[in-house]
């Protein structure tokens, strides 16, 4: 069993919800990723979502994208992001960490190169945004057989057809994305993903996390109620990105808390 | 060579290609692929496109026999077919009619557009204006700055037009942007990409909808010269006026297929736009192909003379072109494509795009080497008046 299904499997013996943040890599400086990333798991964090910075990140709404371009401006590279989880790990063996990013950058290591490093580095699960399932085939296979889950999207558009396909080439979780846009559009559609969660469990056994567009406790309460877990980005970055180099993990923590209580309750 | 029968279903030139898009996108993308099939095999659309490029576009553009060129050249005889004669002045009118008719038959009352050197903004704006479409065009804010003429256009087209500030406020970042709205309105809103990138079926729907350009040059050049050209030379950014001209060439082996990219600076100074000629492949924006990129994967900044060819990728078909080496692809320098263009305007009387005066530049290059019975035909793909300032300013002037 990967960390991914014992987290998630644990959760569930407990009833509980996971919550899965998301960061992205050297944002807003190198030396703040790993203290933010220690500040998520104090803060109730189940899982780690680690976002590889980008030059072109296509799916991302501006939050995201101001991110990745700060992050860039340090020279922040894959390998970069590889090192800063080996630095975690030194503290932090249990919880699971999920790198999130495009292809290029995986390409351009080499994904035979990558899996290998990445598990060397003891991640956990990889979301690569721009690898739909069917251009993918060889990679996930490989992540699997180096004990890596390639995590795939659903969104509201995805056809039962597709739900079945993902479902059956991802692992680990099943990330779905709440709305028709990129990360970070401000309104969620919960009668949506109230009405959706059924359709996908009803195609897989994968626990399902859900994301785009959650920013607060109430948002999470409600998505949680048919999801398996609740992923939130943007609405992190913003609070890093208001925060000054000394209160961004108090702020960080301040934000989440409500939200880890809001899930629990 | 076996029938040349490419993209396959999904999208792939050997191993370019494909849709490499987040899930928010693949049903957008399923969805267009099954009505751009259907209008394909659909006598009634292809009618209507080609009536409205005979009778809107103006088509067929002549060629023509550049003979004081081919003179001065000394050797190899030059041929152009003349983009630039198209209304709103260069290829991409040809794509964004055949796109917007799509649109119409899609039920999407909004097109959007990204824009480089503003040629296709300018392009998709009309057609939104025939149509009586909303449009929306996105473009960089160094583009905006330095195409404030065609900018203008689109907005007495009828435009709106959005300023990119983002990444390195290109065209690549315009895509992006234009990638993001289009995800996030996707119910109502038609995408028109300007070029022969972007995921599966666009490489294939633009270069259907482009390659009027060669189909009409084979029974012209018969006329003409009353043979087939030894070489078909066309400029590459995105690559969608070469596509068009190469693509009905493909099958006549005998014709060397040409792309001249933008070697800006010179390739060794590393300010250049060539991706094919000094990149790696990669993914950009929903398709593998050559890339301009850094060791980490990120996509460089590019730099041409002309915004046209400003890209650090290129269309997936191009990469395949040059693998299976089908077409040779070479570059030319801001000053070489510059020398062409003023060498053209003199002899000629024909005011060039940059984007095609570096084709011309290689054409000379190459006829020189050549007999004076050797035959070349360059596409000149649009006509130079939005270039004014930036030609002037190179020679100093201030209009």
């Amino acid at each position: 069993m990967s960390r991914i299904q014992a987290r998630f499997a644990s959760l569930a013996s407990a009833g509980r919800k996971a919550l899965i943040p998301y960061i992205t890599a050297g944002d807003p400086h190198p030396s703040l990723t790993v203290p933010l990333l220690r500040a998520l798991v104090e803060a109730g964090a189940d899982i780690l979502e680690l976002g590889v910075p980008f030059s072109d990140p296509m799916a991302d709404g501006p939050v995201i994208q101001r991110s990745g371009e700060r992050a860039l401006k340090h020279g922040i590279g894959l390998s970069d992001v590889l090192k800063l989880v080996v630095e975690f790990r030194k503290h932090d063996a249990a919880t699971p960490i999920v790198l999130m990013g495009y292809a290029n950058p995986v390409e351009a290591m080499g994904s035979a190169s990558f899996l290998e490093k990445a598990k060397a580095a003891d991640i956990d699960g990889v979301i690569v945004v721009d690898y739909p399932p069917e251009e993918c085939l060889e990679f996930s296979a490989l992540a699997k057989k180096n004990g890596i889950d390639p995590v795939f999207l659903l969104a509201p558009t995805s056809t039962e057809k597709r739900i079945e396909e993902v479902a059956r080439i991802g692992s680990g979780y099943l990330y779905y994305v709440s709305l028709r846009g990129v990360t970070g559009a401000s309104h969620i559609d919960l009668s949506d993903v109230a009405a959706r969660i059924p359709k996908i469990r009803a195609a897989t056994r994968l626990p399902i996390g859900v994301g785009f567009g959650i920013r607060d406790a109430e948002s999470a309460r409600r998505v949680a109620a048919t999801a398996d877990a609740v992923v939130i980005g943007s609405r992190i970055i913003q609070e890093i990105e208001s925060a000054g180099p000394h209160d961004s993990t108090s702020r960080v923590k301040a934000l989440l808390k409500p939200i880890r209580q809001a899930l629990d309750a | 060579m076996r029938m040349y029968d490419l993209p396959d279903a999904r999208g792939h030139f050997g191993p370019y290609g494909g849709a490499f898009v987040a899930e928010t996108l693949t049903h957008a993308l399923d969805e267009l692929r099954d009505a751009y099939e259907r209008a394909r095999a659909d006598a009634a659309f292809q009618a209507e496109f080609h009536y409205e490029l005979k009778h809107y576009v103006g088509r067929p553009s002549p060629i023509y026999h550049a003979r004081r060129l081919s003179e001065r050249c000394g050797g190899a005889q030059i041929y152009i077919k003349r983009e630039d004669l198209n209304h709103t002045g260069a290829h991409k009118i040809n794509n964004t009619i055949g796109q917007a008719l799509l649109a119409r038959r899609m039920g999407k009352p909004r097109v959007i557009a990204e824009t480089g050197a503003g040629m296709h903004g300018v392009a998709a704006a009309t057609v939104a204006a025939r149509y009586g479409m909303e449009c929306v065009v996105y473009m960089g804010t160094q583009d905006v700055k330095r195409q404030v003429q065609n900018v203008y256009r689109m907005k007495l087209l009828g435009a709106t037009v959005v300023p990119v500030e983002s990444g390195s406020r290109t065209l690549k970042d315009a895509l992006n942007e234009a990638m993001r709205d289009w995800v996030t309105n996707v119910e109502r809103t038609f995408y028109i990409i300007g070029t022969v990138a972007g995921p599966h079926p666009y490489p294939m729907m633009v270069r259907d909808f482009q390659s009027v350009i060669g189909e009409e040059c084979i029974p012209q050049m018969q006329e003409l010269a009353g043979r087939q050209p030894d070489a078909v030379i066309a400029c590459v950014g995105g690559g969608s006026n070469a596509m068009g001209i190469f693509y009905p060439y493909i099958k006549h082996l005998k014709v060397r297929l040409i792309g001249v990219e933008a070697a800006g600076e010179g390739l060794a100074s590393g300010r250049h736009a060539a991706s094919l000629c000094a990149g790696k492949p990669g993914v950009l924006h929903g398709n593998r192909t050559y890339l301009l990129q850094d060791a980490n994967g990120q996509i460089t900044e590019t730099h041409s003379i002309s915004a046209g060819l400003d890209y650090p990728g290129v269309g997936p078909e191009h990469a395949w072109l040059k693998d299976s080496r089908r077409a040779e692809y070479v570059a030319v320098t801001d000053d070489e494509a510059l020398g062409a263009f003023h060498e053209l305007c003199r002899c000629e009387g024909i005011i060039p795009a940059l984007e095609s005066a570096h084709a011309l530049a290689h054409a000379a290059k190459l006829a020189r080497g050549l007999p004076k019975e050797a035959i070349l035909l360059v596409n000149l793909s649009g006509r130079g008046d939005k270039d004014m300032h930036t030609v002037a300013q190179r020679s100093g002037l201030q209009l």
